[in-house]
């Protein structure tokens, strides 16, 4: 892992829509690496990296999304706090005493809440009664650092921790995006790839649902973040033998998706992932998510389709201010994902 | 035509993995398609006739099921997701059956206190695949449910009606047309419509149909309780007015209903809240699809005994076979 | 000489709930076909009108411009002892219809009214709570047996709605959801008459946007777009609606911000607007905006998309109430834009996504 690829492409800050910053270190970084490089009317970044055989082999798009989580500014009340409405799948609940940076300028600010004076105390938050706090002392003292529909981020505060593992906002999905970046930037690889860093996949996939008319793929495999679900159970009871669904854990590698709320991944991309997986000794696990989604829902069924798979990493706390990624499981994924794409061949799309 | 029913209401293939079912639909259809390929996804595309108009005609492959992910680590109990929409009231006791034949059986937390008479949530339930010796069925494999077919006089009662019925009414419509038909006409045998009409969408878009009719069960206003509507198993092929996710254009249905008052196919109106059909994702292909749906009544949908009426289901077919016949004039 | 009241009254009173759309295309096909120099249709029968460009501009765009035609509606479910009971199309209000006067279009068009319980026989609890739409019953004061012979499941049934003018030239009715944004392209057909454009103008109609954004999506993928503005109605200030996310009435159209939005086409709207001393609001929408431009937006490759609203009250009643001089700027807005606007004003890849 580029651990300082890492920190631009985390401390850079991009909710859907507002993805520019990302944009641009993405941008730098693959200069020189592939071909055809454009940005599209929804800001997603296209590029091809020609592989020595391409004309033989399927084509195959890799996708990252660059889009973070967050906040745009909703209003300012009299007294100077800011009112936000979320972008994408926020988590209300963690926010109260969060710090946060505020419009293009990152002017930092707080959350605070609206005392609720009835009910339990221990009932959580709604995101509408939340306020953030840049120290304004009223409307016009905010309205000079903010205005209405600036976006609102975490603050990017990369760093290493414990014993390789990476922490960083925004790792859902810049994570992917390393991964993506740090593959054009190797060797070519006998395939042509079709290279898309989309846009909005935080709020329904929209970026991601227009790059197979741009590139008419044969194939897709989406490089994503996923949670990492194994957190001790603290409210289980040890004696009932009845386990967390364990099927996401840091340090156990790559991720493949089975299926999703938007996908069941083709059978064939499957069993080629796992086999590929297998025989390399990559350590892998498999995940059926019943909630969430990500770029492959979209892209699967656009067009005339395209099979489509998804490789993540397991992150813990994505979609906080500060997520965990090993960076074991980045190197064993760009390990799994450089060994299946020089194995792809025709016979891969062949039916059952 | 029970033997054809029987083979494919039997067959396995949840959402995803339509494959064994696809290949029982080749074999059928084979000589009575002029061309046949499977798409991207998986969708099998065949097409009869030419001239006219271009028709896609879809009726989808795939069966609800469930999704094994992992073995609880004591008691060795599956855990699963479920595949499309599945009623967890009638879950309890009824058996799944892996790719491999091995069989499942669903249990429930607290069977005879509260899962006896509340419904529990999809969480509480496991299946048991243990064979006594240590076998195991790997994280990762689909099943779908396992129910013989059975009738009762004019009712057919199987798992999987939904939409294998309407994989029959396309089959048994291509053998009345015997490889004439005034149109150019794309029998779609569709993927993934239980999990969100994915299937469907990739081969309208394929194929860019002029006018698009999907084959789909429908519920039925007869049950007890149940939600209001005016179709009754019985009562004829429904012919979609509307549901939740198709507005059929009023052309569409004049025409259906004109076609079958004049060959004296029985038919009903459907008007369906909660449910749509691969129609909904042909209409909006490309440029925009005109598009309609024949509708099986059937009673009880998405259990291990879906009923339909043989006689409805050869109304659907007569309706479909003559209206593929003829020139279409919309 | 256009009159824009009576060209709104005529498309509010028109009765075209989705997919069902045939009588306001007829009529705006007339309205049109003056305006523009061809009409055409997409398949789920959104209107496109286009009009060719007057003067030599390069590069030349294809601007799309949208607004729905469809209005909520209902069907009849059953004819249940003389009285007809409801299935719901699209968007309809059930908190709304008890009392109100609808069209049941069977065999002929049989005025009815939504029938209302009489207070006095219901319990408290009852008085308390809406009918759902399950419960509720049209009377259209026949006989059973006639109401059998005229009527059948899936008949429509239409709220019957005159528009009504209110003070300050104010306007209530029916379908202001979005006839009003539709009136407003007329207006900027009328005024493109007269000013030199080098932009290709395809104002469309679109088909089914209260059932899915249908038409949107169908016909951005006929017409191909360089850029697209969308025309909907937006919540304005009233009693339950904050202020903070809503407009209001009379002060301008609505261009809102957010990544459904193309911020460099929203600007330069916005540039254009300050120069004719067009009043504008504004607005923000984190997600999905729920209008025509949220499917304009991907449609083929992606397209360039920015949304102006029409301020409006009581949105799905058959009392949307809106003030004209807000259709007035908007229509006219836009063809100022289409005049004026330079055909580089974005980068290139961003304005076609064409394949490689």
């Amino acid at each position: 892992m580029n651990l300082d690829l890492m920190r631009k492409l985390t401390d850079a800050r991009g909710v859907s829509g507002q993805e520019e910053e990302a944009r641009e270190v993405i941008l730098a970084a693959i200069d020189g690496h592939v071909e055809d490089v454009r940005v599209d009317a929804l800001g997603n970044v296209l590029a091809r990296k020609p592989g020595a055989r391409g004309a033989d082999l399927p084509r195959v798009l890799v996708t990252a999304h660059m889009d973070e989580i967050g906040f745009m500014l909703r209003s300012i009340d009299n007294d100077g706090l800011l009112r936000v409405y979320p972008v994408g799948g926020v988590d209300a609940r963690i926010l109260p005493g969060l710090r946060v940076s505020v419009g293009p300028a990152g002017v930092p600010g707080v959350f605070v809440w609206k005392p609720i004076h009835l009910g339990r105390e221990q009932r959580t938050v709604a995101l509408d009664n939340l306020r953030i706090d840049i120290g304004a002392s009223d409307r016009a003292g905010a309205a000079a650092h903010a205005k209405p529909g600036d976006m609102i981020t975490f603050p990017g505060e990369f760093t290493t921790i414990g014993d390789g593992v990476v922490r960083g906002k925004a790792l859902d999905n810049r994570a992917g995006c390393a991964l993506l970046v740090e593959l054009l930037q190797g060797d070519p690889l006998p395939c042509d790839l079709l290279v898309a860093f989309t846009t909005q996949e935080e709020i329904g996939l929209r970026g991601a649902s227009v790059v197979v008319e741009a590139l008419q793929p044969d194939l897709a495999i989406v490089l994503e973040s996923t949670p990492a679900h194994d957190l001790p159970d603290l409210a289980a009871d040890p004696d009932e033998g009845i386990a967390f669904n364990p099927s996401t854990r840091q340090g156990a590698g790559p991720v493949i998706t089975v299926m999703d709320t938007r996908v069941i991944v083709d059978p064939r991309l499957l069993r080629w992932l796992r086999a590929t997986a297998d025989a390399e000794g990559i350590p892998h696990q498999i995940k059926s998510a019943h909630g969430g989604g990500n770029d492959a829902g979209a892209i699967h069924v656009a067009g005339s389709g395209v099979p489509t798979a998804a490789i993540s990493m397991p992150a813990r706390y994505v979609h906080g201010p500060a997520a965990l990624l090993r960076v074991s499981d980045f190197e064993h994924s760009l390990a799994l994902l450089r060994a299946a794409l020089n194995s792809v061949s025709p016979a891969l799309l062949a039916h059952d | 035509m029970n033997a054809l029913i029987r083979k494919l209401v039997e067959a396995w293939g949840p959402s995803g993995y339509e494959h064994q079912v696809r290949r029982l639909i080749q074999e059928e259809v084979a000589d009575l398609v002029d061309d046949m390929r499977v798409d991207a996804l998986g969708n099998l595309i065949c097409r009869v006739g030419s001239g006219g108009k271009r028709v896609m005609v879809s009726a989808h492959m795939d069966e609800i099921g469930v999704m094994a992910l992992f073995a609880e680590p004591q008691s060795g109990y599956l855990r699963f997701d479920p595949i499309g929409g599945l009623l967890n009231s009638s879950l309890a006791g009824n058996r799944v059956r892996f790719e491999n034949g091995a069989t499942g059986v669903i249990g429930v937390y607290d069977s005879f206190g509260r899962g006896r008479t509340s419904v529990p949530a999809l969480s509480d339930f496991y299946i048991d695949v243990s064979d006594g010796n240590g076998g195991a069925v790997p994280a990762g494999s689909p099943a779908g449910f396992w129910r013989e077919f059975e009738t009762r006089g004019t009712r057919i009662i199987a798992k999987s009606l939904d939409d294998r019925i309407g994989c029959v009414v396309a089959i048994e419509a291509l053998r009345k047309l015997k490889r004439e038909a005034p149109n150019e006409v794309h029998f779609v045998f569709s993927v993934q419509e239980e999990v969100g009409l994915r299937g469907a969408r990739t081969a309208a878009y394929g194929i860019d149909p002029e006018l698009g009719i999907a084959l789909d069960v429908t519920a039925t206003g007869d049950e007890l309780r149940n939600r209001k509507m005016a179709v009754a198993l019985g009562g004829g092929a429904a012919i979609k007015v509307h549901d939740t996710g198709l507005v059929v254009p009023p052309a569409i249905v004049s025409w259906m209903e004109n076609c079958a008052r004049e060959h004296g196919i029985p038919t009903q109106r459907e008007l369906l809240s909660g449910g749509r059909t691969d129609a909904s994702v042909i209409q909006s292909a490309r440029a925009g699809v005109p598009s309609g749906c024949i509708s099986i009544p059937c009673r009880f949908l998405h259990t291990t005994s879906e009923t339909a009426d043989i006689r409805d289901v050869q109304a659907c077919i007569d309706l479909l076979h003559a209206l593929l016949s003829a020139p279409i004039d919309l | 000489m256009f009159e824009l009241n009576a060209h709104l009254r005529e498309m509010v009173e028109a009765h075209a709930p989705s997919g069902h759309e045939g009588p306001l295309r007829d009529y705006l096909s007339g309205v049109w076909a003056p305006l523009a120099d061809e009409l055409s249709t997409d398949g789920l029968g959104s209107l496109i009108a286009s009009k060719r460009p007057t003067r030599e501009q390069q590069p030349s765009l294809r601007i799309m411009l949208a607004a729905h035609m469809d209005e909520i509606g209902l069907m009849v479910r059953e004819v249940v002892d003389g009285f007809i009971s409801l299935h719901r199309i699209s968007g309809v209000d059930n908190r709304v219809l008890p009392a109100q006067a609808v069209l049941v279009h069977g065999r002929r068009p049989l005025p009815g009214l939504v029938a209302a319980k009489p207070p006095h026989m219901l319990p408290m609890a009852e008085r308390e709570r809406y009918e759902p739409m399950d419960h509720l019953l049209v009377d259209v004061g026949l006989e059973p047996a006639e109401v059998e012979d005229l009527v059948q499941p899936g008949d429509l049934i239409t709220q019957d709605a005159p528009m009504i003018e209110l003070q300050n030239g104010r306007l209530a009715g029916k379908a202001m959801d979005d006839r009003a944004s539709v009136a407003a392209l007329t207006v900027c057909l009328q005024q493109l008459q007269t000013l030199q454009h080098g932009h290709e103008v395809c104002a469309v109609a679109t088909a089914q946007e209260e059932t899915g954004l249908l038409g949107a999506r169908t016909a951005a993928w006929r017409v191909k777009p360089d850029i697209a503005i969308a025309l909907d109605v937006d919540f304005a200030v009233q009693p339950g609606v904050e202020a903070d996310n809503s407009v209001e009435l009379g002060k301008g159209p609505a261009l809102p911000v957010g990544p459904n939005f193309h911020r460099k086409l929203g600007e330069r709207l916005r540039a254009t607007a300050k120069r004719h001393e067009i009043p504008l609001q504004g607005g923000v929408i984190s997600g999905a905006s729920g209008t025509d431009a949220w499917a304009i937006q991907v449609a083929r490759a992606g397209v360039p998309t920015a949304l102006l609203g029409i301020p409006v009250r009581n949105m799905h009643s058959p009392v949307e109430t809106l003030d004209p001089r807000d259709i007035e700027r908007a229509g006219r807005l836009l063809a100022l834009f289409i005049a004026e606007v330079e055909g580089d004003f974005l980068p290139a890849a961003a304005r076609k996504g064409d394949t490689p």
